[in-house]
C-alpha cells in the first residue's frame, strides 16, 4: 500500500544535482570512450591503396583508386562497423571517437595522396587534401 | 447490445515506439475484437541473403531490430558457428553473456520507461530512461557502440574487454541495484501503478501454452521456461532460474521484467567473476553447408534463427522467428473484452519489437 513511493525519488532529485544541462547555454560534450565507433578517418600519406578496406566493407561506401592515389569515403553509407581498420595493412585507417556531423549534401570525402617527390628532381608542391 | 464501432489503433500512436496497426472492433467502450496488421516496415531481410557473405551478415543480424541487436547478431553467429563446427574460444562467450545482460538490463528499463509513459506517470518514465542511460554508457566503453554494439563475430567477438574493466563494469552495475530498487518498489507498489495493470488483460497459463507464447508474457502466466536455461554462451557456467508469476495480469507481466533486471545483474557479476583468460576470436575458414536451428533468450523472449548454407559464400536460406511475433496472437486474446483506455497498457505488455516482426 503506497501512494507516495515515487515521492522519495522526486524530493531527492529535487535536491541533488539536476542530471540534465540547460542547453543549449551548456552544450554537453559527447560521452566519449576510446572505443567509441565515431566515423573513419585516414592518414592518406601512407595508404598503399591495396583496396582491402573497399572489399571488406559491408555498405560498399569507401571507394580506392590506386592509379589516380584517391581514397573515398561515402559517410552516409558508412556503418562504423570497423571492418576497416581491422583489415587495413598499414593501419593508416583509424576510428575518430567523434561522430560525423549531420549535413544537408550527400558529398563524398575525397582524400588524395600527395605526388611522392623525385629524388633527383625539385620537391613538388603538396596537393591540398579532403 | 450496443452497435459496433471500428477504431483505427496505429501506425502511428503516441503510445507505440514502433508501427502496428491494429482495428479495434468496439461496443461502447468495450473493445470485442482486435485485428492486427503488419507490414510496416518491412525490410526484405531474407532476401539479402542471397547476395551478402555470410561474415558481413552478421552486421545486417546487428540491424534487425534496435533494442536487442547484439543478441540477434549473437544467435546468428551460433548458428553459422554450429553449422561450420566451429569452437568459439571461453572468453569470448563470457563476453557474448555479459553484453546480452547489459542488452537485457537497457531493454527492459526502456520497457519500463515506455510503460511508465503509457500509464501517465512521467517522472517515472524519466527516472527509467535516466537508469538506462548508465547502462548504454557501459557498453559503449567495452564496445564502442551505445545501442547496436557491432562487436560479435563468426568465430568469437571482436573486442576484448580487459579483466579490471569489466570488473569495474560489474562494480557498477552492482551499484545501480539501489537505484533499481527503488524504481522496482514504485512499479511494484504503488497504487497509480497497479491501479492501471492489476487484473488488466489476463492470460491464464492455458491459454499463454495454447498460444505459444514466449518470454515474460508466457513467465507471467506462470510457465517456467527460459531459453537461457539450455546453457547456450556462457548461460550454463552460471546460476540463475527462471523468473516466473502466476496472475498473468498486466501487472505480472510488469513484475517479471522488474525483477529479471535483479536477475541479470547477478548474471553479470557471476559472468564477469568467472570468465577465464585467453583469445576472443578463432579465424574461421571455409563456407557453412548444412542446417541449424539457433535458439536465444531475447528481452522479449525466444527468438530463433534458422541458418542453412549449401557450401558457397552466401548462404541459401535465413529465416527469424522473433518474439514479438509468436506474441501477437495472445496480444489479440488480451485485447478482446478489455477497456479502450487499457490498449495502449496492453500493447505495451507484450514489449512489441515491430522492426523485429517485419524485418
Amino acid at each position: 500500500m503506497s501512494v507516495l513511493g515515487m515521492t522519495r525519488t522526486t524530493m531527492r532529485n529535487l535536491f541533488s544535482r539536476p542530471s540534465t544541462r540547460r542547453y543549449p547555454t551548456k552544450v554537453k560534450e559527447p560521452h566519449r570512450t576510446p572505443k567509441s565507433r565515431g566515423r573513419i578517418q585516414i592518414d592518406i600519406e601512407a595508404c598503399i591503396f591495396c583496396s582491402a578496406c573497399a572489399k571488406r566493407c559491408p555498405t560498399d561506401a569507401i571507394i580506392v583508386s590506386k592509379p589516380d592515389k584517391v581514397w573515398e569515403i561515402d559517410r552516409l553509407r558508412c556503418c562504423t562497423c570497423n571492418a576497416c581498420v581491422e583489415v587495413c595493412p598499414k593501419k593508416c585507417l583509424d576510428m575518430d571517437p567523434r561522430y560525423t556531423l549531420p549535413t544537408v549534401t550527400k558529398d563524398k570525402d575525397i582524400f588524395k595522396q600527395a605526388p611522392k617527390p623525385l629524388k633527383s628532381a625539385e620537391p613538388a608542391p603538396t596537393a591540398p587534401s579532403g | 447490445m450496443g452497435s459496433r464501432t471500428v477504431i483505427p489503433f496505429g501506425p502511428q500512436h503516441p503510445a507505440l515506439p514502433e508501427p502496428i496497426h491494429l482495428d479495434l472492433v468496439l461496443e461502447d467502450e468495450k473493445v470485442v475484437e482486435a485485428i492486427p496488421k503488419i507490414g510496416f516496415v518491412h525490410r526484405g531481410f531474407e532476401k539479402l541473403v542471397e547476395k551478402m557473405d555470410f561474415n558481413e551478415l552478421v552486421y545486417v543480424a546487428d540491424r534487425i531490430c534496435g533494442i536487442c541487436a547484439f543478441i540477434h547478431s549473437m544467435a546468428y553467429c551460433q548458428a553459422v558457428e554450429a553449422v561450420m563446427n566451429v569452437e568459439v574460444p571461453p572468453r569470448a562467450v563470457f563476453l557474448r553473456t555479459v553484453w546480452s545482460e547489459l542488452a537485457r538490463l537497457s531493454s527492459h528499463l526502456l520497457w519500463l520507461g515506455f510503460m511508465a509513459d503509457v500509464m501517465g506517470f512521467e517522472s517515472l518514465f524519466m527516472q527509467s530512461f535516466r537508469l538506462r542511460e548508465k547502462i548504454v554508457d557501459m557498453l559503449e566503453e567495452m564496445t564502442g557502440g551505445r545501442i547496436i554494439l557491432g562487436v560479435c563475430r563468426v568465430g568469437g567477438v571482436r573486442r576484448d574487454v580487459a579483466n579490471d574493466t569489466l570488473a569495474g563494469i560489474a562494480g557498477r552495475v552492482k551499484d545501480l541495484v539501489r537505484d533499481m530498487r527503488r524504481l522496482a518498489d514504485v512499479f511494484l507498489q504503488d497504487d497509480s501503478v497497479k491501479h492501471r495493470l492489476v487484473d488488466v488483460g489476463v492470460l491464464t497459463r492455458e491459454q499463454a501454452a495454447d498460444l505459444g507464447c514466449v518470454g515474460p508474457v508466457m513467465r507471467a502466466s506462470g510457465i517456467s521456461r527460459d531459453t537461457r536455461t539450455l546453457g547456450y554462451a556462457a548461460y550454463g557456467f552460471v546460476d540463475f532460474s527462471p523468473v516466473v508469476e502466476t496472475s498473468g495480469d498486466s501487472y505480472a507481466r510488469c513484475a517479471v521484467r522488474v525483477r529479471e533486471l535483479f536477475q541479470s545483474v547477478g548474471i553479470i557479476e557471476q559472468a564477469a567473476s568467472k570468465i577465464p583468460a585467453g583469445e576472443v576470436s578463432v579465424k574461421v575458414s571455409g563456407y557453412p553447408e548444412g542446417e541449424y536451428h539457433s535458439r536465444c533468450e531475447q528481452p522479449r523472449g525466444e527468438v530463433v534463427h534458422y541458418v542453412k548454407g549449401d557450401g558457397t559464400r552466401y548462404l541459401q536460406r535465413y529465416r527469424v522467428r522473433t518474439p514479438t511475433f509468436a506474441n501477437i496472437p495472445a496480444l489479440v486474446k488480451m485485447l478482446q473484452g478489455c477497456e479502450l483506455a487499457d490498449v495502449p497498457v496492453l500493447v505495451l505488455t507484450i514489449d512489441p519489437c515491430i522492426s523485429c516482426t517485419e524485418r
